[in-house]
């Protein structure tokens, strides 16, 4: 019992690492005041263009440097519709995923697939410090202790995330207080496109091995969904995504259990969106959206 | 020296219409590249893409067939926005728009097609506008974005159905997770002898049309408009705001969930978890590359049906990945939204720091 307890933590850590990166990313992203829907798509493009080119180099680390790039371009195409143009947030997003999405399957199809193939590489293997909750990947113990952290830090203590904070609660507020705004916003939307690019990076590069259609699998809606659940707040989010990821790494765990192998585990699939709702509906009116949340910022 | 967008105070009557051709250029430009990259001649390409379909009467009516759930998703979508309700969720609608329409289906076997029909159709709008109830009332009683939580339920659709198609209504003859084949009288005939193009399609054109009537010519459709374009003035001039946004978002629902009824009973006959090839989320597309007007949206649907159809016969010819259509559509939307506002700000170069 206690093995299939250590076993189920140990996996769900693994889980909770490409969702809390991303859900990290979204977070700083919407704190600056901007929806980024193109999180599942940033995901889904870098972890394809992270495999690709470590195929190719024979490097993980080029790989993960490429998919962090990828990320950023990716993140800077949003930035300028959204913040520039001042575009709707939501289809930019939209169309940024359904971009993400085409291109890298495209790409998959025409640099891997074509004669029936599929992109492998020799994926990252996880450190061991004992026992299977302490035996993980180098990008979940990183997530955890040092990007987590680190991100607390940036957006409570440090001067960027004062300014990030700033500009989504009250945008003219804050250029009035000589805070450039557009500046700021890219920032943020490049640091949270970074983070999911990391996210994506993780599955491919650490947790799989391989690329194949689908692969984020809606990871990125459910980190949207762990921002909201979170309420903004870092804490909060990662109980969130340690929740879901418990019930996921639990479910495979139950259904080899012969009293449990016909629940239907798509139901507790659908736990961490349907948790959104339901907790949305519960906090009614009180929630706290960043003050310019979905609003462009245009100086008259 | 730095950039900085001003709003034009007039504007060329040609600078719109060169903008856009300026949009899609681009996104041709790209697409050639991928096909370049694919070992494919991009002349060739979308030669296969817009003009081999035409030339048959096969490639015409598979166009056809394929821009017919977009017509329903993108007048769901163009209606919604038009109220200023950002429903993201119409692929969920859809989905359970088919989820009803099945039900109907595999439980219709004694009904004559003149009930089953209308019962099937019946079933999706209700599912689909039911799917949308919960995100619209969050949002017309508590104030709770829609955005976010109509996309969630998106994926919520497809887990049920999935979760059907793995228990319930797994195929009793094959024990695969398809449903069963729908009760024939619950099929939808077939409009244009010969091919596959269904009922579905004038039913499509049917909603096209009244929507463009109601939201046009009505005085109910003023009142949506007005909401969309200045809530906040419509509720002084009261108008009800929350009870408008309301219907918005259920009509779009229902006509999103017909469109999920329309595939199952016109096309696929069962039940299956591709039943839509994100169909709701091109639908997002479809309306925004229409600025939201509903015989642009048919336009735009025909076309991205013609795109469908074309990019599998230039993958076919040409060895090219059939994704690029999806790479076409998505960048001709990157670059139209970004076209439709450029054209409204000039670019001016101001010196110093702000």
């Amino acid at each position: 019992m206690i093995d299939i307890t250590q076993e189920i933590i140990g996996s769900s850590l693994r889980i909770a690492t490409p969702l809390a990166l991303a859900a990290l990313g979204e977070l700083v992203t919407e704190k600056s005041g901007v929806l980024n829907l193109g999180v599942e798509g940033i995901m889904y493009g870098s972890a394809f263009v992270g495999i690709a080119t470590a195929a190719h180099t024979g490097s993980l680390t080029t790989g993960l440097i490429a998919a962090l790039v990828t990320g950023a371009a990716a993140g800077l195409i949003f930035a300028f519709l959204t913040v520039t143009l001042g575009v709707n947030q939501h289809v930019a997003g939209l169309g940024l995923t359904l971009f993400m999405i085409s291109f890298s399957n495209s790409a998959n199809r025409i640099m891997f697939t074509s004669d029936g193939g599929q992109v492998r590489v020799d994926p990252w293997r996880p450190i061991d410090f004992g026992g299977p909750i302490f035996s993980q990947y180098w990008i979940t113990y990183a997530t955890f202790l040092f990007i987590v952290p680190l991100t607390w830090w940036l957006m409570r203590r440090s001067g960027l995330g004062l300014k990030i904070r700033a500009v989504g609660e009250n945008p003219e507020a804050a250029d009035v207080a000589g805070i450039d705004v557009t500046k700021t916003r890219y920032t943020a939307i490049l640091i949270g496109s970074i983070y999911m690019a990391a996210g994506g990076a993780f599955i491919t590069l650490a947790f799989v091995g391989s690329f194949t259609i689908n692969i984020i699998n809606g990871r990125g809606w459910v980190a949207l969904a762990l921002v909201i659940f979170g309420r903004w707040k870092i804490g909060r989010l990662l109980a969130g995504a340690a929740l879901f990821s418990l019930i996921n790494a639990g479910q495979l765990q139950l259904r080899l259990l012969p009293s449990f192998s016909n629940v239907p585990f798509e139901i507790l699939l659908a736990l961490p969106y349907l948790a959104v709702i339901i907790g949305l509906a519960v906090s009614g009116r009180n929630i706290p959206y960043p003050g310019a949340y979905l609003k462009p910022y245009k100086r008259h | 020296m730095k950039p900085r967008f001003a709003l034009r105070s007039s504007m060329p009557w040609w600078r719109g219409p060169a903008l856009i051709a300026a949009a899609a250029f681009v996104s041709f430009l790209l697409s050639a590249i991928v096909v370049r990259w694919a070992g494919g001649a991009p002349i060739s390409a979308f030669h296969y893409m817009f003009i081999s379909p035409l030339q048959t009467r096969f490639g015409i009516t598979e166009s056809i067939l394929s821009a017919t759930p977009l017509i329903f998703t993108g007048a769901a979508v163009a209606i919604a926005f038009r109220a200023g309700y950002w429903n993201i969720g119409a692929e969920g609608q859809l989905l359970a728009g088919t989820i009803g329409a099945t039900w109907v289906g595999i439980h219709a076997e004694p009904l004559p097609s003149i009930v089953g029909v209308p019962l099937i159709l019946l079933a999706g709008m209700l599912f689909g506008a039911l799917w949308a109830l919960v995100p619209a009332l969050l949002r017309t009683r508590l104030g709770i974005d829609e955005v976010v939580t109509t996309l969630l339920l998106n994926p919520v659709a497809l887990l049920i159905i999935s979760g059907l198609l793995n228990g319930p209504w797994r195929n009793s003859e094959t024990g695969f997770p398809d449903s069963d084949v729908i009760a024939k009288s619950t099929q939808l005939p077939i409009i244009w002898p010969g091919t596959r193009v269904h009922l579905g399609l004038a039913l499509g054109v049917i909603i096209i049309v009244l929507c463009w009537w109601y939201v046009g010519k009505m005085a109910g459709g003023l009142k949506l408009r007005a909401v969309g374009m200045a809530p906040g003035a419509a509720r002084i001039a009261g108008l009800p705001v929350e009870r408008t946004l309301l219907v918005a978002a259920l009509v779009s629902g229902g006509i999103a969930g017909l469109g999920g009824s329309s595939e199952v009973a016109g096309v696929a006959h069962q039940l299956t978890t591709g039943i839509s090839s994100g169909f709701g989320y091109t639908g997002v597309i479809v309306a925004t590359l229409a600025a939201l007007s509903f015989i642009g949206s048919l336009c735009v649907a025909l076309l991205f049906g013609l795109i469908t159809v074309g990019s599998f016969s230039a993958s076919r010819a040409l060895e090219i990945p059939s994704t690029i259509g999806e790479f076409v559509q998505s960048v001709l939307l990157l670059t139209v939204i970004a076209a439709l506002v450029i054209q409204k700000y000039r670019v001016v170069w101001t010196r110093g720091k702000k």
